[in-house]
């Protein structure tokens, strides 16, 4: 199989980008094709579910600490922020109990694509063993 | 489309996601992906419940 190790050039981060941009996306330059596709079913579940059950996706300019730190958060997600920013998601007042839970949820599926992201990138550079059957 | 979970319910859907990405992401052989998946959805169903009977047990 295919050598997919990069120790230098633009390209060495070229996984951490695809896996920040879109859940799983890294694991497939990696040619790791089972753990993108549950990466991205799970991280994807994740933040859908939480925009179903009203949660709160954070916005730039949020003005207090909190606020601001949901939002870098958020930012995890990738083209999935972009699409809820772009599509006005996640912005309805919060009125059901479950509500607060989908806004953690969103955060939470944010920063594990970050994780899915790094770990993608460490199995680019061949920092992380490969350990391939999956 | 608007989901409403019960508190339970939301707690074994957050667990099983959030296992199967530390699953793959802090392991590297399929066999320790699976075992550390499904240590860390214990423990997280497990946390939840043993948090709330010490809630119920102090409010009661």
């Amino acid at each position: 199989m295919a050598d997919t190790r990069k120790s230098s050039g633009s390209a060495v981060s070229l996984a951490l980008l695809l896996g920040w941009i879109l859940p799983g996306a890294g694991h497939l330059l990696t040619r790791h094709w089972i753990r993108a596709l549950l990466l991205f079913l799970a991280i994807t579940s994740l933040w859908w579910l939480g925009i179903a059950m009203n949660g709160h996706l954070y916005m730039p300019g949020g003005g207090d600490p909190l606020s601001i730190l949901g939002f870098v958060g958020d930012l995890g997600s990738g083209l999935f922020y972009l699409v809820g920013y772009a599509g006005g998601l996640g912005r309805g007042v919060v009125q059901v109990a479950t509500a607060d839970y989908g806004t953690k949820f969103l955060v939470v599926a944010s920063l594990l694509n970050v994780i899915a992201a790094v770990d993608a990138h460490n199995l680019r550079i061949g920092r992380k063993p490969d350990g391939r059957s999956l | 489309m608007s989901f409403e979970f019960s508190h339970f319910a939301a707690v074994l859907l957050f667990a099983s996601c959030a296992s199967v990405v530390f699953g793959i992401t802090q392991r590297t052989t399929t066999r320790a992906m699976v075992r550390y998946g499904v240590a860390c959805w214990v423990s997280f169903v497990g946390v939840v419940i043993v948090a709330s009977w010490l809630m119920y047990l102090v409010r009661h």
